[in-house]
């Protein structure tokens, strides 16, 4: 309890769904052989933090921002060109950490303080423009960023899938610097979430959510809400940086379309939504769902078009073929938001009686 | 008796819209003032005003003598002015006693206090826990003021608190007020509820249009018909 915060999942199933999820992550690397399985499961790791520090902004404080993939970039760009310029070491993994966060600690807070004062689409616009204006930037400044390229680089030797941390033994796994590497993205992404968990059930968490509800009313209670929403922007920015430092370490590599693409943005906004907003659970659920459904769905489309033709069934193949996954995906997206309005963890917690306890009316 | 409160020629526009047309208005210490007047006729707009949620666009308001037109809302309420508005305005996506610790701000519950007002609204220690969406609407207003009491302040703003509740919560609530009153609080009420004002009120303010009409004691226009049925329209008789 002490480790959530005092803030449990509140429905049985719930828990059930997140202990198989983090037991299924943990144990990837054993249970699930090959560089795919691995993959999803890391990236899995760092969207959970990722939707989970924009669940901070959008499900408690009901602010919308768009430049949560320029802070996640920040993070990725900064750990790429450090290792890249400095070479394969530990120093440069703690330049491109001291650089990047407080890099992107700066800019929310220069983005809070302008705009968080006056109308929420004000602040949407605003980071709408800086996002844009960051993504040029980073495609512009080739010499530094790599351009359209992006950055590859090599991780510092401990992390390397050639460094063999524990041979082949008994059970016949052996543990490499990939897999250590899979472990600190796991370690770091957690307590990340669980540093976010201890954030919103915090007292500054419960003014954040009187904020969301009526911000004039907060005020009234004397609260100084730009301030209470700067720094949770501050928070969230810091979280994203992390989780692009994550995945820059993970994917040995930092480029537009993996860390400052719009596409990335619209897939953090579905997790929220399909887990559920202001819950922080919801961004596990939701990053689970969403990306194994961006992995999966394909070659299991592929499965049943082919059994669905075997069977001489009409037109079932056809809507079954693996190119019209993303047609599925969408449908299934739609489908989810249409039935779990309030995201899998509000719909869970409801069937579960978690309605807030009742008072005579 | 000195004033705590005092507005002179104040003027706010929301909008294209003039809506106070210079008031000028004194709250004194210890006293429960009452604002009356027709829908629409500025009532909200001045404790909205006075707290900051609308800027005045000119003429003084001070607060003990301290000029506060220019301040900031939080400001305002950490000069120790507590604000209920109208509406039954909790915070319902939290407890009953995170809307209390809301309140207080920089410190723990002081346990008297509450239990002081415990014995006012018995329901908010009934559903300490609870959220406060889950709440009845009497029981929402009595939080609502509950919020604005829980730390000692020295002035209230109260934006008509018997509206839309049931006669038996209306009643717990005028004694609740009295109780406050009887603490020596200075209170500026808005209220439509006659009853409740005649009970409640020292002095009143009536409005009109955006300026105030008439000043004076309660008692006196309490006593009076013609003139509330001149100024308000009604008499309170015809509301008792």
């Amino acid at each position: 309890m002490m480790i959530l915060s005092g803030d449990p999942p509140r429905s049985r199933v719930l828990t059930l769904v997140l202990i198989v999820i983090i037991l299924a992550l943990a144990a990837t690397p054993f249970l699930f052989p090959g560089a795919k399985a691995l993959n999803v499961a890391a990236k899995i790791c760092v969207f959970a933090a990722l939707v989970a520090s924009y669940d901070l902004l959008l499900g408690y404080t009901g602010s919308v921002s768009f430049a949560h993939t320029m802070f996640y970039g920040i993070g990725s760009y900064a750990i790429a060109i450090a290792l890249y310029g400095m070479g394969p070491n530990w120093a440069a993994v703690a330049t491109g950490i001291v650089v990047g966060l407080p890099l992107a600690a700066l800019l929310a807070l220069a983005i809070g303080l302008f705009s968080l004062r006056v109308a929420a689409i004000f602040f949407a616009m605003i980071t709408l423009a800086v996002a844009s204006a960051f993504q040029v930037l980073a495609s512009q400044l080739s010499w530094l960023t790599g351009g359209e390229d992006g950055r590859s680089f090599q991780l510092p030797e401990l992390l390397r899938p050639g460094t063999v941390l524990i041979p082949k033994g008994l059970f016949g796994f052996e543990v490499n610097g990939r897999i250590l590497t899979f472990y600190l993205v796991f370690a770091v992404s957690a307590l990340m979430i669980l540093a976010l968990l201890r954030v919103v059930n915090s007292p500054f968490g419960r003014v954040l959510q009187a904020i969301r509800e009526n911000r004039f009313r907060a005020e009234a209670l004397g609260f100084r809400t730009v301030f209470h929403l700067t720094y949770a922007n501050c928070l969230a920015a810091l979280v994203a940086a992390g989780a692009g430092i994550l995945n820059a370490l993970w994917l040995r590599y930092a480029g537009p379309d993996t860390s400052l693409s719009f596409s990335i943005m619209l897939d953090i906004l579905l997790m929220v939504v399909i887990g559920g907003m202001g819950t922080i659970y919801g961004a596990i659920i939701g990053a689970t769902i969403f990306i194994l459904a961006q992995n999966y769905l394909q070659a299991l489309m592929g499965v049943a078009s082919k059994a669905a033709s075997e069977a001489g069934l009409p037109l079932l193949p056809g809507l079954l073929h693996p190119d019209r996954w993303l047609l599925w995906l969408g449908l299934l997206f739609i489908a989810s938001v249409y039935f779990f309005p309030t995201g899998v963890v509000g719909r869970l917690r409801h069937d579960g009686g978690d309605k807030g306890a009742g008072a005579s009316h | 008796m000195s004033d705590l409160l005092k507005l002179s020629g104040v003027h706010t526009h929301i909008g294209r819209y003039h809506i106070l047309q210079g008031i000028d208005l004194a709250v004194p210490q210890g006293q429960v003032t009452m604002l009356l007047g027709r829908n629409g006729a500025g009532k909200t707009t001045t404790l909205r005003t006075i707290m900051g949620l609308w800027q005045a666009s000119s003429g003084e308001i001070s607060l003990n003598g301290e000029r506060i037109e220019s301040r900031t809302t939080p400001d305002i309420a950490r000069l120790g002015v507590g604000y209920v508005p109208e509406s039954m305005a909790v915070f319902s996506d939290l407890t009953v006693k995170e809307n209390l610790v809301l309140a207080a701000r920089d410190g723990p519950l002081d346990d008297k206090q509450l239990e002081w007002i415990f014995g006012f609204f018995p329901a908010l220690r009934r559903f300490w826990l609870s959220r406060a969406g889950s709440l009845s609407g009497g029981q929402k207003q009595m939080l609502s003021i509950a919020r604005a009491i829980i730390e000692p302040r020295k002035l209230l703003l109260i934006d008509e608190p018997t509206k839309g509740l049931a006669p038996a919560i209306i009643v717990a609530l005028i004694e609740c007020l009295k109780e406050i009153k009887r603490k020596g609080a200075t209170i500026l009420l808005v209220e439509q509820n006659f009853f409740a004002a005649r009970e409640l009120g020292d002095n009143v303010l009536v409005m009109d249009n955006g300026t105030i009409v008439h000043r004076g004691e309660m008692a006196a226009l309490a006593a009076d018909v013609p003139l509330q049925e001149r100024l308000l329209g009604l008499s309170l008789e015809a509301h008792q």
